[in-house]
């Protein structure tokens, strides 16, 4: 979903960036209140499995190719804030050094893949616990629902773009529908990837998931007794 | 749960993003992704223009100079990994180091 320089204008590109930079401010500030010692290394083990993971284009209907988002991954496992500056990472890299995604469009790109993906997908993680079994199981489902929503929330952002500064004079309501279609079938597959990825690391090691911390046994909870 | 699983975790976690780029990469699909679907389809896909750093050695996930396409990607694919890994691990260590510095025995002023 890598948006390249020119589908968008350039007064919006630059709305765009400044909103990114805006939001990358408030992570590293979040991210410094609420970190967690043993939660260091994740962060980089997040980036680089997302960045292999969007190398790998898994086939879609009709000719077409969706790869992981990663941000409602990125979030269960080291939160919203560590996940959302993981996600901004690997972002920067790909367009800086891999020339995939725009350099005008690197702020929307991050908005759209990272930020989108990470906190609406969280949210609805969230709220989906609340419903699902108190368990290893509900964590896994819960996470692979909401990264389902979280890419089809991704595709409405991308039109929003269009909306407000798409170049080449397409219908808005067409690129609507087609955005929305194609990526309830991509979403798919981010769903099983993050389903199974959340469950591998509970599997191993689930003091390291930050989205299952009240799964934790009471004894090692770490200054979280109290919550 | 101690620091040394803790790390061997990571190495194990590092390692499957490895295999996943220098291995699994190579059956990507290289079909046009979503939005490049949308953008074929809806007739604007033209108005992308040549990319900033389509000159970098590393441009398009392969290695400039490297012949062999399946090394080629797979190289770009490990550099890529181990960057990401190394400035979010950095970043992260460096928002953790600038928020310890005021000491943990001397309380923080109040700004």
């Amino acid at each position: 979903m890598h948006i390249p320089d020119g589908f968008i204008d350039a007064p919006t590109s630059i709305v765009g960036g400044i909103v990114a930079v805006g939001l990358i401010a408030v992570s590293i500030k979040k991210a410094g209140d609420t970190l967690d010692d043993r939660q260091l290394p994740l962060a980089g083990l997040v980036a680089a499995f997302i960045f292999a993971m969007q190398m790998i284009n898994f086939p879609v209907a009709g000719g077409t190719s969706g790869h992981l988002l990663g941000g409602c991954l990125a979030a269960v496992l080291v939160g919203p804030w560590v996940g959302s500056l993981a996600m901004t990472v690997v972002f920067i890299v790909q367009a800086l050094v891999f020339a995939d995604g725009g350099l005008t469009a690197l702020g929307l790109n991050i908005i759209l893949m990272g930020y989108t993906t990470c906190f609406v997908g969280y949210g609805l993680f969230v709220l989906l616990r609340k419903i699902l079994p108190r368990n290893k199981s509900g964590v896994s489902v819960a996470a692979a629902l909401a990264a389902w929503c979280g890419v089809v929330a991704a595709s409405l952002v991308f039109t929003f773009y269009y909306a407000v500064g798409g170049t080449g004079g397409a219908s808005v309501g067409t690129v609507a529908v087609a955005m929305i279609g194609v990526h309830m079938l991509i979403g798919i597959g981010e769903a099983v990837i993050t389903g199974l990825t959340v469950g591998a690391v509970l599997a191993t090691r689930p003091d390291l998931v930050h989205g299952a911390r009240d799964l934790r046994p009471v004894l090692v909870t770490d200054g979280q007794a109290g919550r | 749960m101690t620091r040394r699983s803790r790390t061997a975790f990571v190495l194990a976690g590092l390692t499957a993003a490895l295999l996943l780029a220098f291995v699994v990469s190579q059956f990507a699909s290289s079909e046009p992704d979503g939005l490049d679907r949308v953008a074929i389809d809806q007739g604007f896909a033209g108005t992308a223009s040549g990319h900033g750093t389509a000159g970098s050695p590393l441009a398009d996930y392969g290695v400039s100079g490297v012949e062999n396409s399946w090394l080629s990607t797979g190289l770009a694919g490990v550099i890529g990994v181990l960057l990401c890994f190394a400035l979010a691990a950095g970043l992260i260590f460096a928002i953790r180091w600038t928020r310890r510095r005021p000491a943990n025995s001397a309380p923080e002023p109040q700004r």
